[in-house]
């Protein structure tokens, strides 16, 4: 994106001067965007997160907010607002003395903290719990007050450190409708950390994906899923098929697949597929299954044992081999009829079901 | 209680307790059994004698007590008492509670090193402890020494005063509120501080809004340990400090050793035990007592 609120340029944090928990990285988040870090435990985005909050000094880099330097900062000098995983509300206060607090800490008049108390945890739906203590409230509800104590001093960027991690499946996916829709309503830079690619898929704008302190890739939820740049990111996020390749070179080079044979010319792959090894990726979604009736439309058709099933009520999920390749295809349910294990099935998919990753 | 107790010889013999009822019900009760007779041995009967003796020797009446109330020698001590627990208590939580901080607060060899040096303090027996100020305070210690080096002439009296006491009591008692202060603290999430300072709440606010607020309860308990422990401290005044600010248990000790007037020194066990109760009631209303050790 262009235009540029918060801007991270070649941030490097080390802890013991050896290695590098975040590693070089630089990222321009648009405002009233709604980007999500994605990545496995350790790979560098909370740390991340706790530099643009100003916990962490990076040891190289800086951060810019709305074309200030933020780096030498202290937290409470930067407008930003903090949701944690375990809430960290303050205990001993109750619910509008907690979403009070920032603005209190930053003098603002009484009347004035009334109201606008009042309208935070309106948003949030809480406005009924305004006296009640943190612990007589659920997880969800604890959750809701950090939000709107997060929000109601009008911070510039909200950082939201794994919010849902702490609850259980149903109130999670109510949660993200809610701060999807909190953040329409806002119109607020959130930053949000999860390891959880489905929350990152359904609520962002852009998905940024770490990996070993580094950026894999920064893209929409769709284009992340659909054309990762690297492997990991392929892995990562969704199911996947991993076919090992080779384009050939010259003009009409084609690729082949390893155990497969050759596939298609690589000019109906579209553009960039450079001779050389690649990383095939096919979705098990777009494997086919197909009949008896002939599929000029495929590039290439395999048989395959189906070792086991797992039955998703929408869809069935089949696992098996391919001579030596593993395969996991995912049907529609009412097209899984004859699928059983131990038996074979015929799979197939176009040339628009595959997606390269150079490398080997 | 009484069934407990005539229990006791019915399972030295054996088969006889199993008659009793079932066997799963009587087995908490035998284990219970040690510790029951041990207590009633050794603290209900005794503490039972101190009253009984306290309205009967020599004869039965509330004199004593009337003498305590109505004395003021008596009601000095018994201020003094209250006064000098408070003193130590005080001066207790101001030096525990930075030490306390910094040991919650830090994860590394500080703290740790720190807390050792508290937690060796408090293994070493506090008899030990009052028997180094006796040397260091003494006529010819380091801390006279050093007085005398820098030309100050004659030393001031420093042992056998309140002060000494206080000092030694102080130190006595440091690490009880120390680790009640820090066993408080080391809960309080640390996320809470971070949380606060994202709100735009500077360190010293955070402080003040956050941390002591959360931090009270141990300032309570430990407030509490100190002070009800202070209350009857006997060896430590008695070594280090002056007969003319005597603290209740010494008032006690002189009355049975010099004046062998049992009687007297019971009633005035009694209003310590009284004191200290009430002290500990008043906890328990307001904050219970099982919550006394973190």
């Amino acid at each position: 994106m262009s235009d540029s609120y918060l801007r991270l340029r070649n941030i490097v944090k080390s802890y013991d001067g050896i290695s590098n928990a975040v590693d070089d990285i630089s990222i321009d988040i648009a405002k009233g965007e709604f980007i999500t870090f994605l990545g496995p435990s350790g790979s560098g985005k909370t740390t991340t997160l706790m530099m643009i909050a100003g916990f962490e000094d990076p040891t190289r880099g800086t951060i810019d907010l709305d074309g200030k330097d933020l780096t030498a900062q202290k937290p409470y000098q930067r407008n930003i607002g903090m949701v944690f995983q375990n809430y960290a509300l303050f205990p001993h206060m109750t619910v509008a003395k907690n979403v009070a607090f920032p603005l209190r800490m930053r003098g603002a008049p009484r009347a004035d903290i009334g109201r606008r108390v009042a309208e935070a945890l309106e948003l949030v739906g809480l406005s009924r719990f305004s006296e009640r203590h943190p612990r007589e409230l659920s997880g969800g509800q604890q959750q809701r007050v950090a939000l709107a104590r997060g929000l109601v001093f009008r911070p510039d960027v909200l950082l939201l450190d794994e919010p849902l991690g702490a609850l259980d499946k149903n109130l999670r996916e109510q949660m993200q409708v809610e701060l999807k829709r909190i953040h329409r309503e806002v119109g607020i830079t959130m930053v949000y950390v999860t390891h959880d690619q489905t929350e990152a898929m359904t609520m962002s704008d852009r998905v940024a994906v770490f990996n070993h302190g580094r950026l894999e890739q920064v893209a929409p939820p769709l284009e992340v899923y659909g054309r990762p740049l690297t492997r990991f990111v392929g892995e990562f996020i969704g199911d996947s098929n991993f076919l090992q390749g080779r384009i050939e070179a010259g003009a009409n080079g084609k690729l082949s697949i390893d155990g497969i044979g050759p596939v298609c010319e690589a000019s109906k792959l579209g553009a960039g597929a450079p001779a050389g090894p690649v990383h095939v990726l096919i979705r098990p979604e777009r494997l086919r299954l197909i009949g008896t009736e002939p599929r000029p439309d495929l590039v290439a058709t395999v048989q395959m044992r189906v070792e086991g099933t797992v039955n998703y009520g929408d869809s069935l999920l089949v696992m098996g081999q391919s001579g030596r390749i593993p395969l996991r295809v995912r049907i529609a349910g009412m097209e899984s009829g004859d699928v059983r294990e131990g038996g074979t099935i015929s799979v197939g998919w176009r040339a628009d079901d595959m997606h390269l990753i150079a490398g080997s | 209680m009484a069934g407990v107790v005539t229990a006791a010889p019915a399972t030295a013999t054996g088969p006889a307790a199993v008659p009793q009822g079932p066997g799963a019900g009587a087995v908490p009760w035998l284990l219970l059994m040690p510790a029951t007779a041990a207590l009633v041995l050794l603290f209900v009967l005794p503490i039972g004698y101190v009253l009984l003796l306290s309205f009967t020797d020599p004869q039965v009446s509330l004199a004593h007590y009337q003498r305590i109330f109505a004395v003021p020698l008596y009601t000095r001590i018994l201020f003094n008492t209250f006064a000098t627990s408070l003193t130590v208590t005080v001066i207790c939580l101001l030096l525990a509670y930075p030490l306390a901080y910094v040991i919650s607060r830090r994860n590394d060899w500080i703290s740790l090193t720190l807390l050792i040096c508290v937690a060796v303090c408090f293994w070493t027996g506090f008899i030990v402890r009052t028997y180094a100020w006796l040397v260091i305070l003494g006529n010819k210690g380091p801390v006279a020494a050093v007085w005398q080096g820098l030309g100050f002439g004659a030393p001031p009296q420093l042992l056998f005063t309140s002060f000494a006491s206080t000092l030694g009591m102080t130190h006595i008692l440091l690490p009880y509120m120390v680790l009640a202060l820090y066993s408080v603290m080391k809960k309080i999430d640390p996320n809470l501080l971070r949380a606060a300072a994202s709100l735009g709440a500077r360190p010293n606010a955070a402080f003040r809004a956050v941390f002591l607020p959360l931090s009270l309860p141990g300032v309570v308990n430990g407030s509490i340990l100190v002070f009800t422990i202070c209350l009857g401290f006997f060896v430590t005044p008695i070594l280090l400090g002056t007969p003319k600010d005597m603290m209740i248990s010494q008032l006690v000790n002189q009355q049975i050793e010099e004046l062998l007037a049992w009687g007297f020194a019971s009633a005035i066990a009694v209003v310590l035990l009284v004191a200290t109760s009430i002290v500990l009631a008043i906890y328990n209303r307001f904050v219970g007592l099982d919550r006394l050790w973190g």
